[in-house]
Parts: structure tokens; C-alpha cells; sequence
């Protein structure tokens, strides 16, 4: 075998196209593009959404007019155009299936490509999938297991029309319709997603999942999930994306609320592997995404994600560490390549007292991708004996490429603790010489050192997800993960 | 009226009382348009996100104190490094005062900035360097547009500067308020070597405001180092902007003591335009009360082999408030470049705080570029230690804090500055321990 330098990665990099774009044709209900009170008001007549809700919507709708898309973080893009984009879509052959059998033999062999169709979730041992293809939930299994140790695991639109109380009493109260612009959008025109109810004391026997897919062209995806986590329970949810090839860029923009109470954990994991344009940088998945958590008393929230996808990725999964005692912990592997822009990281913002948070994000650069780490911990003058630890290393791989890292440090705490380092660097000519010299080669040398940097991340996957994760980034950077 | 527009409306004055027929008219006709357009700084700026300027620009300012004014040297020996020989520049109100000050011509020029912009001799220096690495955000143009008065240092080839050389500036609190706009030109040639110390000092409790431009020219293989002091008094407000130009293997550092002042705030941009260039910067930050410390610094890393340094270490008592925002860019050209950047802060009080920002750009894949930040507080178990054998809980303070601040104290190249130091530190914390460090 001819000797296979980091030029050649490269090259590979650059010249890999999207693996899992396709596009399945299935007959779809889908709305004419645009964006005004009536699409907003159609959009929760539609999901038969009770008043209330249509109003928060609307609520957020008018908020959001009012808002200017924001420009701070360190991308560069050409604005969505909000108004041609079509704010609802739906795979027309509902009603809800009962068995596999049912369910649409097209969309069984999409699941079939990305690896993941519903008899191996089945078979693969405690996963549970709400299925989402286009904004509506089309199947949902393991309910019953759920169901017995009283676990709401339903789409959005159901947990509406079957614990509207429960929708009701949290969404919006970690992130408020007005927290952002992309959240008010979100919240004025949201058409599905996942809600998780865990009640007190209940150890969730499974790792829950959903799997996102934009799959109509034109229709941004608008996901809401809400995941509380009564007191002293714990959960472990999984979220994952695929995007098929699409030339338009396409708009996602989700909102993630966690809520911990006393004594709960809660562990978010996420692989996002949305389509990332082509080697030239068209198209692709615009991602601006909210995710927070708020954590009482002694509680815990864990995020943990893979981004080897999207065009742009504007995303900081948060925690409020409210309570006493409470833990955040942020660990994330961000991976771009081409023209790839992510500017993502997290905020971890200190209220109670002997709060901890731990922040480790790796990101890797390729191709002509920039890549950045924005964060922001923030210790109140309340915060007694705070303790955070953040690291942020980049590893660049060429020359057209770029790393950067923007850290917000804000204490008013004399006795709290933070400590904050980060690096930049890439794969040492030395590194690479050490294992040649042991008889592995360049290419076995490289995978061997990409996988070391990123291994603190990708031990803190639940099992079942890092098979999935290791596929993402062999993807990514073929050739280089082994 | 508001400052803003007495200042524009001063800028007529000012014109009738210099020279217009200067190249440099130019230069400042366009400067205050600049700063017309932009305005002072405010929070919403991502650059002043942590500091306002709004508690500093609240007073009536005289932009042009009316008379000179005489200090006796004996009042202020104190201020100066005395116990060594050095060139002296020294401003009151922004005047120059020729009885405090030793300058020469001799073989270098250590003179005045008025001079420089004005006679025909200096005339090259200006039109290569002057306003050529300041940028053009507000508070530099408005530097610029009345740039007048400063220090003009010029050393050429192949010398050794004897002696270091002392910029000083008083106010002597005859103006109800003043602002005064220092404007300062060094130019270092190939392979000399220059050492400047620099001090603002109010000698009254009258507000003053200075906003200060440096800029700085290491050439070829030049050696620059170059000293802050900066302890003035609680009334008195610094807005500092250096510019420093690297040529290939140059040297130049930049060491900032803040230890007084109502609001300091610190711009040293270094831009390396050259190969094989080591920049260094470094601070002690200790401050109490209100008192609110702003660094921000910039090192463009712009060619390959070259090496920064960044030290940063702030100790905040009471309710005192302290920034740091530094920023390493790499260039993509800027191959094998090493950063390095720290900042290390100890909180004393629970009013106090601090806020940091340490930020990395880079567009290049051959480098070396870490940072770290620290916030902490004194080592308990240290201070048992001293305290179980017999020193006393202020002193053992003291000597933590001249540990801590000791990286910092072991790169400065003077002695008897680093023996100042030593003893405005201990003065600032009221101990009195007699070592060197």
C-alpha cells in the first residue's frame, strides 16, 4: 500500500460525499410557504391544539416579528428567507400504525439505509424510538414497558391533547418564547416533537430516542422536546439527526428544555449528522438551535453531543444550575469539514450554592471549515464554593482551516474556583513517526490519534449510542477513525 | 453639553492653535470625523461589553488647561525612579515643563512630540510612522485628531540606550476636571535597544481623564521594553491604548502595574510583521474599593516562527471590578507560531469581580496555542502554614500575594523598578516586608 500522509485524508475529506442522502418520496401534506398569524393559527388547528396553546404560539409569533436575527456568533451565511419556507408538513398516510407491518415499506427502507430500521431499535436492547419523519410522529414502540412504571414518552402534539397540564405547567419556562429569535420562531410555529415525564422517583429503565429527519424539501423542522425528571428519578435520552442530500439550504431550529428537579439526573445525548452541503459549500442544513436545563436541589444534567453535520451550526446546550448541590456537565466533539461553519459550546450559569459544572469540548477542523467554541460560565455572588473546570481543544487539519475559541468568564464569587484552559495544535509530524515506527501506518496513526483526542466525549455516550457515533465520525473524516 | 460634542466643537479651537498647513492637519481633520461617526464606546460594543465609561464621562472636562503650571521637584521626587539616572520627559496638564525634564539629541532623539510633528527634521520619522499602527477605533481618533503633545523617542541604528528613559505626567487639579490626550512616538531602529517607564500621576482629588496613544516601532532586531505604572489616585481615570510594530526578530514587552486609578482601561495591540518576533505582556492587577481594571490586549501573529507571551495576573479586594480580554490571532501564513497566554485572578471579597475572556483565532495548522485562565483564591493551607509558626495572618496574605505576582516581578529588567513595585505593593496591602523578589 502506497503511504498514506494527512494530504490524502484531506483529499478523501474532500472529495466524500454525503452518505446518507436520499430522499424519500412520500406523499406529504405540506403547507404553502410563508409565515404570518394565519399559518400560525392553521398550524395549531391542525394538531387540534387546544386555545391555550394557540395563543402561546401566537404570543411568540409577535414577539418574534419584533426580533432581529442575531449576527454575533462567528459564522457567515446568507439569512434564510423566513417567508419561503413552507411551516408544515406531514407524511399523509396516518392514522397511527399498531404493528411494523403497517407502516409505510418506503420509510421502513429509509430507516433501512441509515442503519437503524425499527426491528434492529427492537431488537437492540432498551431502545425505545419516537419516531419522527417530517414533524409528526409516525411510530412509537416500547410504550408499554413505559407505560408501566408511569413514563410519559409521547410526540409533542399527543402530550398536548393528553396531559395539557403537564405541557402546560413547563414548556416555556426554561427557554420563554421571547429567550431568542430562533426560539420565538420556534415557539410561534413548532409542529412536533418529543415530551418526556418521568415521575418521582423512577429510574427510566431504557435509554430513550428520537430520531430527527428533514425529509420534505422546503419545510423547515421545528422541534420542541421537553424532558422533565421528577424528583430523585433519572433519564437517559438519546437524540440523533440525518438529513437527506438537498442543494436549498434548509432551516432547523429546535428548542430542548430540560427540567431536573430535586434530586433527578438527567443525561442528553445528542449525534447530529444533519447534511452539510457539498465539497463546493452549497446547500445544507442551517441549525440554530436552544437547549437548556434548569437543575434544582442536588440535581443533574449531563449534555453530551457528536456534530459532524450542517452547514451552520449555532447551538449551546445550557444549564441553570439553580439548586444547591447541582451538577452540569457539558462534553462535546464538534467536527467540521469543507466549508462547514459551527460556532457552538455552552453556558453554564452558577446560582446555588456548592453548584459544580464540568465543561470538555474537542472540535476538529478540516477542509475549509471554521470551527468555534463560544461558552460562557457565570458564578452569581450567591454561588458559595462554585467549582468549574472547562477545556477546549482544537485540532486543525490543513491549512485552510480555522480554530477559534471564544471563553466568557463572569464571577462575583470569592469562593468559588474556575479553571479554564484550552489548545490548539495539530496532529504532530512526531505523533504520527512514534506510531509508524511501531509498524502502524499513517493512516491506522492518524485514527489512532483523532480517536484519542476525542475519547473523553465519546466515553460518555451510553453504549448504544457510541456504535452510532463512531459511524458519524468515520463519515466525517473517513479514513481517519478506525 | 455633552462631551461628544464639546469635544467636536473644540477641535475649531484647536486648529487655530496649531499649524495647519502640516501633513499631520490632515491626518486629524480626518480622525475627528471618525470619531464624530463612531462615538464614545459603549457597553453594547462586544470590546466594552464589561466596562462603562458612562460614571468617567459624566464630568465637564477642559480640554485645554488654561496656564502652565509649576511644580517643585521635591513634591514629586516620589513619583519618579529616582535612584537611577534617566531621560526624563515630564508633562503637567499636559504641558510640557522643561525644569523637571532631561531630554537629548544627543545621538538619539528623546524630545517632544510637538517638536517632531512640527520642524522639517523629523519630517521623514512622521510621514513613515506617525498614525501608522493605531487603529481607528473611537478613543484612538480622538487621540489623534488632538495629537499634540507626547514624548517622541526616536533611537536609530546600532545604539545602546544608556540610560532608561522616564515619560511622566501630572495634573496638578487646577482645572476643575481635565482631559488631557497624551500622544506618544517611539521608534527603535535595527538592533538598538531602549527601556521606557511610564507614569500618569493626579496630584489633587480633581477628576482627571487621560486618554493616552502610544505607538510603538520595534524594527529589525530591536529591543523594547517598556514599564506602566500605573497607582493614581481614585479620581484620576486611564484609558491606555498601545501599538506596537515588530519587525523580524525584534523583542518587545510590555509590563502594566495597576494598582490605582478610578477606571483603567489597557489597549496593547502587538502586530508581529516579521519572522522569528518575540512579544511579551505582562500585568499585576491588585485594586480595591470601586476601582475597575479593563485589559485588553491583541497579539497578530501575521508571519511564521514567532513566539508570544501573555501574564496576566489581577488580585481583587472590596469592590473592585476587573476585566481581561485578550485575543491571539493567527494568520494563516503565521506557521510554527507559539502562543502562550495566562490569566490567573484571585477574588478577596465578595463584591468583588471579575470577568474574563481569553480568546484564540486561528487560521493556521502548524501551531502551538494554549491559554489558561484561573480563578481562585489564596491557598488555605499555606496560609496555616505560615500562621502556625508565627506569621501574622497580614503578612502571610502579603507574602501569597508576592508569590502569586512573582512570574510577572522575574521578567522585569530593572532592579530598582522591581523594588518600587515590591514597595507599592506592600504599601497597597500594609505590610512591610523587606525582600526583594
Amino acid at each position: 500500500m502506497t503511504k498514506y500522509t494527512e494530504d490524502d485524508l484531506r483529499e478523501e475529506l474532500k472529495t466524500k460525499e454525503y452518505e446518507y442522502g436520499f430522499y424519500t418520496d412520500i406523499e406529504s401534506d405540506t403547507f404553502p410557504i410563508g409565515l404570518n398569524e394565519d399559518v400560525v393559527r392553521a398550524i395549531s388547528l391542525k394538531k387540534e391544539e387546544p386555545q391555550w396553546m394557540t395563543d402561546w404560539r401566537l404570543e411568540a409569533f409577535r414577539a418574534w416579528e419584533k426580533m432581529i436575527e442575531p449576527e454575533w456568533a462567528n459564522v457567515k451565511y446568507v439569512k434564510p428567507d423566513f417567508q419561503s419556507i413552507s411551516y408544515y408538513s406531514a407524511p399523509n398516510t396516518k392514522p397511527k400504525y399498531d404493528s411494523l407491518d403497517e407502516v409505510d415499506p418506503e420509510l421502513l427502507e429509509t430507516f433501512k439505509k441509515l442503519g437503524i430500521s425499527l426491528d434492529e431499535q427492537k431488537a437492540l436492547a432498551g431502545v425505545a424510538m419516537d419516531v419522527v419523519i417530517d414533524s409528526v410522529s409516525v411510530a412509537t414502540t416500547f410504550k408499554k414497558t413505559l407505560n408501566e412504571k408511569g413514563i410519559i414518552f409521547c410526540s409533542m402534539s399527543e402530550a398536548i391533547k393528553e396531559y395539557p397540564e403537564l405541557v402546560r405547567k413547563y414548556i416555556g419556562t426554561v427557554v420563554p418564547q421571547k429567550d431568542n429569535f430562533y426560539a420565538a420562531l420556534n415557539s410561534a410555529v413548532f409542529s412536533d416533537g418529543s415530551f418526556c415525564y418521568i415521575p418521582k422517583g423512577v429510574r427510566c429503565p431504557m435509554e430513550l430516542s428520537t430520531y430527527f429527519r428533514i425529509n420534505q424539501a422546503n419545510t423547515g423542522q421545528f422541534e420542541r422536546t421537553l424532558v422533565v425528571a421528577d424528583e430523585g428519578s433519572y433519564v437517559s435520552y438519546l437524540e440523533g439527526c440525518t438529513a437527506p442530500s438537498r442543494d436549498e439550504n434548509q432551516l432547523h431550529a429546535a428548542v430542548v428544555e430540560l427540567i431536573a428537579m430535586d434530586d433527578a439526573e438527567i443525561k442528553y445525548s445528542t449525534v447530529q449528522n444533519w447534511y452539510p452541503g457539498n465539497s463546493e459549500g452549497k446547500g445544507g442544513v442551517f441549525n440554530f438551535v436552544t437547549k437548556r436545563g434548569l437543575c434544582e436541589k442536588n440535581a443533574k444534567i449531563s449534555w453530551t453531543q457528536v456534530e459532524t453535520g450542517s452547514a451552520i451550526t449555532w447551538k449551546y446546550p445550557s444549564c441553570i444550575l439553580k439548586g444547591d448541590n447541582s451538577v452540569g456537565e457539558f462534553y462535546s466533539i464538534a467536527v467540521t469539514n469543507n466549508f462547514q461553519q459551527a460556532d457552538t459550546g455552552t453556558k453554564m450559569i452558577h446560582l446555588g450554592k456548592n453548584t459544580k459544572s464540568t465543561i470538555i469540548s474537542k472540535g476538529i477542523s478540516a477542509g475549509k471549515s471554521q470551527n468555534s467554541y463560544r461558552g460562557l460560565v457565570q458564578i452569581s455572588a450567591r454561588a458559595e464554593n462554585a467549582r468549574n473546570f472547562s477545556q477546549c481543544d482544537s485540532l486543525l487539519m490543513g491549512n485552510d482551516c480555522g480554530a477559534h475559541t471564544f471563553p466568557y468568564i463572569e464571577v462575583k464569587n470569592k469562593s468559588s474556583i474556575i479553571e479554564h484552559e484550552a489548545t490548539t495544535s495539530k496532529i504532530g509530524e512526531d505523533q504520527i513517526f512514534y506510531c509508524n515506527q511501531r509498524g502502524i501506518d499513517t493512516e491506522k496513526a492518524i485514527a489512532l490519534i483523532v480517536n484519542g483526542f476525542s475519547k473523553e466525549v465519546l466515553n460518555k455516550l451510553p453504549m448504544e449510542f457510541a456504535v452510532e457515533a463512531q459511524k458519524l465520525l468515520e463519515i466525517s473524516l473517513e479514513g481517519s477513525v478506525g | 453639553m455633552e462631551l461628544k460634542e464639546k469635544l467636536i466643537a473644540s477641535f475649531m479651537a484647536f486648529e487655530n492653535l496649531v499649524d495647519i498647513d502640516l501633513p499631520v492637519h490632515d491626518v486629524r481633520s480626518e480622525a475627528i470625523k471618525e470619531f464624530e461617526a463612531q462615538g464614545f464606546p459603549s457597553k453594547r460594543d462586544e470590546a466594552w461589553k464589561y466596562t462603562s465609561l458612562n460614571s468617567v464621562l459624566k464630568h465637564d472636562y477642559s480640554v485645554f488647561p488654561k496656564r502652565e503650571n509649576h511644580i517643585d521637584y521635591n513634591d514629586i521626587k516620589k513619583y519618579f525612579i529616582h535612584d537611577i539616572d534617566t531621560y526624563k520627559i515630564v508633562f503637567i496638564d499636559g504641558k510640557y515643563s522643561s525644569h523637571l525634564s532631561e531630554t537629548t539629541h544627543d545621538g538619539i532623539d528623546v524630545c517632544l512630540m510637538s517638536s517632531a510633528l512640527t520642524k522639517p527634521k523629523y519630517r521623514l520619522i512622521i510621514e513613515n510612522y506617525f498614525n501608522k499602527v493605531a487603529t481607528k477605533d473611537s478613543l484612538s481618533s480622538l487621540n489623534t485628531a488632538f495629537s499634540q503633545e507626547g514624548a517622541y523617542i526616536h533611537i536609530p541604528k546600532n545604539k545602546l540606550v544608556a540610560k532608561p528613559i522616564q515619560i511622566v505626567h501630572f495634573s496638578t487639579g487646577n482645572e476643575a476636571a481635565l482631559l488631557v490626550q497624551p500622544r506618544n512616538l517611539i521608534v527603535v531602529d535595527e538592533n538598538s535597544h531602549v527601556q521606557i517607564i511610564e507614569r500618569h500621576q493626579s496630584l489633587t482629588q480633581n477628576p482627571v481623564l487621560t486618554n493616552s496613544v502610544t505607538e510603538i516601532f520595534a524594527n529589525k532586531r530591536a529591543i523594547v521594553d517598556y514599564y506602566k505604572i500605573q497607582n493614581d489616585n481614585e479620581n484620576a481615570s486611564l484609558i491606555d491604548s498601545t501599538f506596537v510594530n515588530q519587525r523580524q526578530e525584534s523583542i518587545a514587552s510590555v509590563h502594566t502595574f495597576s494598582f490605582g486609578g478610578k477606571l483603567i482601561r489597557n489597549n496593547l495591540n502587538f502586530y508581529q510583521n516579521g519572522e522569528r518576533i518575540d512579544s511579551t505582556m505582562k500585568g499585576i492587577t491588585i485594586i480595591g474599593n470601586k476601582q475597575h481594571v479593563d485589559h485588553n490586549t491583541l497579539v497578530h501573529h501575521i508571519e511564521p516562527n514567532c513566539e508570544s507571551h501573555q501574564d496576566y495576573k489581577g488580585i481583587y479586594a472590596d469592590s473592585s471590578t476587573g476585566v481581561f480580554n485578550g485575543k491571539v490571532l493567527v494568520d494563516k501564513e503565521a506557521q510554527k507560531t507559539n502562543a502562550f497566554q495566562a490569566n490567573n485572578n484571585i477574588l478577596l471579597s465578595d463584591k468583588a469581580s471579575i470577568n474574563t475572556k481569553p480568546q484564540l483565532e486561528i487560521f493556521a495548522d502548524d501551531v502551538k496555542c494554549s491559554h489558561g485562565c484561573t480563578i481562585g483564591q489564596l491557598d488555605e493551607s499555606a496560609m496555616f502554614y505560615m500562621r502556625s509558626r508565627g506569621v501574622p495572618e497580614k503578612e502571610a496574605k502579603a507574602l501569597l500575594m508576592f508569590a502569586f505576582s512573582n512570574n510577572v516581578m522575574n521578567s522585569v529588567k530593572i532592579p530598582e523598578i522591581k523594588q518600587r513595585i515590591t514597595k507599592i505593593i506592600a504599601n497597597k496591602l500594609g505590610v512591610n516586608i523587606g525582600f526583594d523578589l
